[in-house]
């Protein structure tokens, strides 16, 4: 991208421009205007450079009103938002809610089509599941595979992978990689469950631990996931929504 | 809402969990960790890393846990964050993922735990890209090892020298 080539100023007529969306989350005191320009941000940022662009342009480019070019740029998706510039800020400068915001300026069938596509997925059943896995689909996989260990493997031939379990303590969440591509990897995590002698469950409903609706910048479906993982949770009447590795 | 890590550390400091680190005490392989931006900066801090270092010393040795720098909140992503394994720009997230992969190369271990699925996924995609011989791992499958009941079809990530220990 050249960001020299189309420098719009915006703002005025904007109701809410980048600028001034960063500025209302500023701690109090914060002053956007105050940017040091010191480089921190940029200085500790492994994306700095990629596609000419860096956390401290980018902040300026919005400060200028330069919101078409934002838009025009694709860096905001090299950014992973892992917020290692808002850490090293001294005027504490959310950068990577400046990113999230870019992100959402770019019309949403026009975002990287693999994020939308796991975000998408996500929404087509209660599972939350960003590849697609039915309730099902998950819970023919764990019972699947907990019975050729228990078969197996004699010392865990009463070890449980209970789905739906109500009133377990722990609520239990898997990323889908597992159960879809490589289900042998839920394996060493029941096993440390039941060493410990932890009282736990997964859901048939919302046991999926990720969310690409937060990364393709789509709010409303963001919080439409984290409320059905959280309402599988408490309709279970678990007490803890344990994130795994 | 809590994290895994919280109770791994709780479960081997109260006993439940009753590992050893006698597997690698004459293999003395090294074991380098990579604090997770979600689980670390953007969640718990540094308690929490200080509860993953806890555990992985306990399962792997301590002699034989190696630090990365920077770490802890200061940490830098691996780049597998934000979406980015599935946006399509893979040579921008292997360029992002450059700068960790030579930390982690730094510390001179031959094993990275990289407790965290996306962090997992492009730590191992950039040590195969980059040919560094690292190996990327889960905490469990350590945990496991190191409880010696770790199965032969749940060590795809570990090197071949860990293939058959403790089977």
């Amino acid at each position: 991208m050249d960001p020299s080539g189309a420098v719009v100023i915006s703002g005025i007529d904007k109701k809410l421009s980048l600028k001034q969306r960063v500025a209302d989350m500023l701690p109090d005191g914060g002053n956007l205007n105050l940017c040091l320009t010191c480089g921190s941000c940029s200085s500790g940022c492994p994306a700095s450079g990629i596609g000419d662009m860096d956390p401290r342009k980018f902040l300026r480019m919005a400060l200028l009103g330069m919101e078409e070019a934002i838009a025009a740029s694709p860096w905001v998706w090299f950014c992973s938002m892992c917020q290692r510039c808002l850490h090293a800020c001294p005027m504490k400068i959310n950068i990577p809610q400046l990113v999230f915001y870019g992100r959402q300026q770019v019309p949403r069938e026009k975002r990287p089509k693999g994020i939308l596509a796991s975000c998408d997925l996500a929404l087509k059943h209660d599972t939350c599941s960003a590849m697609g896995a039915s309730e099902e689909d998950f819970r023919f996989v764990v019972e699947d595979v907990l019975a050729e260990v228990r078969e197996t493997q004699p010392e865990f031939k009463e070890m449980q992978a209970p789905i739906d379990k109500r009133e377990a303590i722990l609520f239990v969440n898997q990323n889908s990689r597992e159960p879809v591509t490589e289900p042998d990897e839920m394996v060493p995590l029941w096993k440390i469950l039941h060493r410990a002698g932890a009282d736990w469950t997964y859901g048939s409903k919302g046991w999926a631990g990720e969310n690409y609706c937060m990364f393709i910048a789509d709010e409303q479906n963001w919080e439409r996931i984290v409320r059905t993982k959280a309402r599988a949770v408490d309709d279970l009447g678990c007490q803890v929504w344990l994130n795994t590795e | 809402m809590d994290s895994i890590f919280n109770y791994y550390a709780k479960w081997i400091r109260n006993g439940d969990l009753k590992v050893s680190a006698d597997w690698n005490k004459d293999l003395k392989l090294k074991f380098t960790l990579h604090d997770p931006c979600q689980t670390v900066r953007k969640s718990y801090g540094d308690p929490i890393a200080e509860e993953m270092r806890y555990v992985l010393k306990k399962v792997v040795g301590e002699e034989n846990f190696v630090e990365m720098h920077p770490n802890r909140s200061n940490n830098y992503c691996c780049g597998g964050g934000g979406g980015s394994l599935q946006s399509g720009f893979v040579s921008e997230r292997r360029e992002y993922g450059k700068l960790k992969m030579e930390q982690i190369q730094a510390t001179g271990a031959t094993y990275c735990v990289a407790p965290c699925h996306n962090c997992h996924s492009q730590i191992h995609d950039l040590s195969e890209h980059y040919k560094t011989g690292v190996h990327t791992v889960h905490l469990w499958t350590l945990i496991c090892l190191s409880l010696g009941c770790l199965g032969e079809n749940e060590r795809t990530y570990l090197g071949p020298e860990l293939k058959e220990v403790g089977l």
